[in-house]
């Protein structure tokens, strides 16, 4: 398909602009460009039909069936995307949070904060969330800051150390580092679960905390965790819970009461907001009563029957310049409003449920990673098949050919030829039988034909791409 | 170079004398690990590093590794042609392949690494 | 309960009966009953109308006003209608990130379009496929000048909007980075600065550039795309990684976020830039694709070593720019900076009762001395449905009468005229 460039033609454009009702003004030559930036010359419709037809080169939740493990691709509601446009939200400019002068300007965006950080921080047990960060990555950033600041406070200047296990997201150890920790990795032992005797041979006076996600990313439960809760408060070090897998446990249990002291909400995932091909995302910190003093600044707080902003006295700062992605949180108050708690609970139980339906009906075909009960998702690893010539990413390519999204395959690191498969509670039972279907289809042409694997996705706009040369030419920009 | 005649580090990198400097680079088994190398980062001629430094970073398309010094020396002369053809690494990860030349170097560093011979059983076992 | 699960009670006990339990309490016996919720008090679940109903009183509580004259960053430009229209369709906005390329070709092309349009605006030869917003920007701008130097001195400039600072001191809090104010180069990883400047200064960063050049620190531009439709570019002026800003390409300004965060840079720093970034390449047919390229640096493979902890970005924002940019177009793109610049200035005439408090020329917003205290005059006005800026001690960039103002294409002549009247007749009886 040609770029939106070599579809411009000189003199044609999209745009009718009034006559200039005020004389026009230029800033002196030498501080203007020296040409116009070379953006494409197109009527509206070829930009609409450029852009529809790029659409058609990809694949959404409304398509088809999404089971990315990790990424809880469920549906996301239309009523959400109808409340984030309201005038009252959508056009509402956030330096009115600046000046006090303009309080009366944001009661009801201050009132919403205000409700959806209370109703976040009971669904996890915890004593206060902040909607600030940006992403679920940010999160995790807010939160080990939160951590370092706790430690500086207390003067524990030898806690230098965080301990994340093997099976964590990168975006763990990556955000420990910002935060001017060390990493320190363990391994997973045979069941898919934390190592206890390898969780205490590394923790020690010098640890700040450990990052943990609950399942965790094999989607099992963590069956020591209140072990590990102890021994770390043990040592005043704290215990982060990545959010990424709370959709399994809404109702059942919470990160708060199972010791974790602080945390990131992935509402993009957990909460149906729409995924945008990778963000925006929303990813708000939850905190327990030792990290409740220094939470980012400003707060929405109730003051004089209305709400107000205060900063806590001991906040780390800003994360964000006002209130994160505001517009992704209303989404995610929508979803939460229509759910209620009974509703949330049910979530959770449906979307385990589904998966271990999909478990249920694909384990003899392929290998199960670990033997546990799984939870929200199921791991599976694809080493026989790999020995036969299939691997993974053979079945994610041949799913695509299927009319489906592919799962999750290479993650996490510590199961080879790992597949997982997260079907979201948004699944009907002939939505997943269908899949089930092919997957076991295609579990029996891996035995009988190979080769035809290695075409595959032949259905697809393009096949697959070269990502070799992709990084050696490195074009990056039509210039 | 020979690997024959080559001194080895548990992380996969390989050092030799030539002409006065240690050369260093990756095995092969190595690259073939990593598959199609697409990106080598290389010291600044003139840094000293000790054992074990992270000097240098080879890139694939789906991993990054770093190179650590297989012995402490001053970095003499690197291989400017990975920029522009970082396949050397893996057509030819013993010769036009290097990474970059020790000078300076103690000897004596590379007593506590393996040879040949058991870099080979090293190598075999790793895979498994 | 809610509507979005289909499960009903018959494919429940037939989905047990095949898994082999017997209920789905029995799906969660590993967690031990001494963890169960101590609270779950949280409100009835009620009907998708009641839901709109309850927002709907919440949106009406706020008051964004008739007519804004707001910035300080952000600013109320118009959106074109197809903008909406093609973000929404549902394959872009219910896609994640393209993990599959085949079945994430038109994210994948969008971004490398994206990417252009950014280079080709910014005269820069790179940039990413989008980062949070403008303020994180700053700081992972930052980073990456330590990555690319090996230095630990940030310059900040004073032209640079003080809540990016505020919000760069928080994230490098326990980076060990040296943080001073000025413009000198020396032993500097960075020079940072704005333009046009938080309070509307248009300067020419040029000779700062070659100084910097000289001194082996990088120049950090932070620029507002909208007045790159007239003023210098960051690449014109030798910068080495430019950074926005991006809500002003067709994001609304929705109190905050979803915004978009712009970085581009030279070939040279590519490698140590945060961030995706796609690349063209071919498929086994030979037929042009894209891919996520130079995934190496990221956290997902790098881990503790990554350029960025970055993973969602804020890829449906970049494709709204990208959009917005292509329906405004070469020629558009300048007249809509010449009609933000013009109704400016003419506005700046209009307000002869008021101190002007920039020395030089400004683009579309500038500082003034009110004889009132901001706040009063501001207060008054929102009353009548205007919001005429942003009083500058409330985020500590100037003293109790000085009040921010910015103008886009929205206002027109009748409305600035009245908004000249209204804040006179605020400011001086």
């Amino acid at each position: 398909m040609q770029l939106i460039f070599e579809k411009s033609q000189p003199g044609r454009r999209a745009i009718r602009w009034d006559t200039l009702d005020v004389p026009e003004k230029k800033l002196p030559a030498d501080l203007c460009r020296a040409e116009a930036a070379a953006l494409p010359e197109m009527a509206e419709i070829d930009v609409v039909r450029h852009f529809t037809h790029l659409s058609q080169r990809n694949v959404g939740i409304d398509d088809t069936f999404y089971p990315l493990g990790s990424c809880t691709m469920k549906y996301n509601p239309k009523v959400a995307e109808t409340v984030a446009a309201l005038p009252g939200m959508a056009r509402l400019h956030p330096h009115l949070s600046t000046s006090t002068a303009y309080n009366g300007n944001v009661q009801g965006a201050y009132e919403l904060i205000y409700e959806l950080e209370r109703e976040l921080a009971e669904i996890a047990g915890m004593q206060a969330a902040s909607i600030q960060p940006i992403a679920g990555a940010h999160g995790e950033l807010t939160g080990t800051l939160l951590m370092a600041a706790y430690h500086r406070d207390r003067g524990n200047t030898h806690k230098d150390t965080i301990i994340v296990p093997d099976s964590a997201h990168g975006t763990n150890p990556a955000s420990a580092n910002i935060a001017g920790f060390k990493v320190v990795e363990i391994a997973s032992n045979a069941q898919g679960l934390t190592d206890l005797d390898g969780f205490k041979a590394a923790l020690n006076e010098n640890t700040a905390g450990i990052m943990m996600t609950c399942p965790n990313t094999h989607g099992l439960f963590e069956k020591d965790i209140a072990e590990i809760a102890k021994l770390c408060h043990e040592v005043d070090a704290l215990l982060y819970y990545d959010g990424a897998n709370l959709n399994a446990i809404m109702g059942e249990c919470r990160p708060g009461d199972l010791g974790f002291d602080v945390m990131h909400y992935n509402l993009h995932k957990t909460f149906a907001t729409p995924h945008g091909m990778g963000g925006p995302g929303c990813g708000p910190v939850g905190v327990g009563k030792r990290l409740l003093p220094y939470l980012p600044g400003p707060r929405v707080v109730k003051k004089d029957g209305g709400f107000a902003l205060e900063t806590p006295e001991k906040s780390i700062g800003r994360m964000a310049a006002f209130f994160g992605n505001y517009l992704i949180a209303v989404r995610a108050y929508a979803y939460l409003r229509h759910y209620g708690g009974e509703g949330l609970h049910d979530v959770s139980r449906k979307a385990v449920l589904n998966a271990n339906y999909i478990f249920a009906r694909l384990k003899d075909a392929f290998e199960p990673a670990f033997d546990g009960r799984f939870m929200h998702e199921c791991v599976f690893t694809a080493s026989k098949q790999a020995e036969g010539g299939v691997r993974a990413m053979d079945f994610a390519k041949a799913l695509l050919d299927e009319g489906y999204h592919a799962p999750t395959v290479y993650f996490p690191l510590t199961v080879p030829e790992c597949l997982m498969i997260e079907p979201t509670e948004t699944e009907s039972k002939e939505t997943l039988d269908a899949f089930c279907d092919t997957m076991l289809k295609l579990a029996e042409r891996a035995k009988t034909d190979p080769e035809s694997f290695k075409e595959a996705p032949k259905t697809t706009s393009v096949s697959r791409l070269d990502e070799v040369k992709a990084a050696k030419d490195l074009n990056c920009a039509c210039l | 170079m020979n690997p024959d005649q080559l001194k080895y580090t548990k992380d996969h990198e390989w050092i030799g004398e030539d002409g006065g400097l240690y050369v260093v680079g990756i095995t092969a088994h190595a690259q073939d690990q990593l598959g199609d190398v697409t990106y080598v980062e290389l010291p600044a001629v003139g840094r000293a590093v000790s054992q074990g430094d992270e000097t240098a970073v080879v890139e694939s398309v789906k991993a990054a590794s770093d190179i650590y010094a297989p012995a402490g020396g001053t970095v003499a002369e690197v291989n400017g042609a990975l920029e522009d053809k970082p396949e050397l690494v893996n057509q030819d990860p013993y010769g036009a392949g290097w990474f970059f030349k020790l000078k300076d170097v103690d000897a004596s560093e590379l007593g506590g690494l393996m040879d040949a011979a058991a870099y080979a059983k090293y190598a075999a076992e790793s895979e498994h | 309960m809610g509507s979005w699960i289909p499960a009903t009670e018959r494919d429940t006990a037939e989905m047990l009966a095949v898994i082999g339990v017997k209920s789905i309490d029995d799906l969660f016996a590993s967690i031990p009953e001494t963890l169960r919720p101590k609270s779950w008090n949280l409100p009835p679940g009620k009907s998708e109308m009641a839901v709109r109903n309850e927002i709907e009183r919440l949106a009406e509580k706020n008051v964004p006003g008739q007519l804004c004259f707001l910035g300080g960053g952000y600013y109320d430009h118009y959106v074109p209608s197809a903008v909406d229209a093609l973000s929404g369709r549902s394959e872009f906005y219910t896609a994640y990130t393209p993990y599959q390329p085949e079945i994430s070709q038109g994210t994948l092309q969008s971004i490398y379009e994206y990417q252009s349009s950014i280079c080709r605006l910014t005269q820069m030869e790179f940039a990413n496929a989008s980062l949070y917003d403008g303020g994180t920007a700053v700081f992972e701008a930052a980073t990456m000048a330590v990555r690319c130097t090996g230095r630990k001195r940030i310059v900040l400039h004073e032209s640079l909007n003080p809540r990016y600072v505020e919000m760069l001191r928080t994230h490098a809090a326990h980076l060990d980075l040296d943080f001073v104010s000025g413009d000198d180069p020396t032993d500097a990883a960075c020079v940072m600065v704005q333009n046009p400047a938080f309070l509307g200064d248009v300067r020419d960063f040029t000779e700062l550039g070659a100084r910097c050049k000289a001194a082996g620190a990088l120049l950090v531009v932070s620029f507002y795309p909208v007045s790159l439709g007239m003023v210098k570019t960051p690449g014109e002026m030798g910068a080495d990684i430019a950074i926005a800003e991006g809500q002003s390409l067709g994001m609304y300004l929705g109190f905050g976020g979803p915004y978009l965060g712009i970085m581009a840079t030279r070939k040279d720093y590519v490698r140590k830039m945060p961030g995706r970034i796609a690349g063209e390449t071919t498929d086994k047919q030979g037929r042009r694709g894209f891919v996520l390229t130079l995934q190496a640096r990221e956290q997902h493979i790098r881990r503790t070593k990554a350029m960025s902890n970055i993973c969602s970005n804020q890829a449906l924002c970049a494709l709204r720019a990208l959009i917005h940019m292509s329906l405004l177009g070469k020629e558009g793109f300048a007249r809509l900076a010449a009609h933000c610049h013009s109704k400016a200035e003419y506005l700046k005439e209009k307000l002869t009762f008021a101190e002007i408090l920039n020395q030089g020329p400004t683009f579309n917003e500038f500082a003034v001395r009110l004889p009132r205290p901001a706040d009063e005059v501001v207060r008054a006005l929102s009353d009548s449905g205007i919001i005429a800026g942003l009083p500058l001690e409330s985020c500590g960039a100037g003293g109790p009468s000085d009040l921010l103002i910015a103008v886009t294409e929205k206002h027109s002549r009748a409305e600035l005229d009245q908004f000249a009247a209204a804040l006179e007749n605020a400011a001086c009886n």
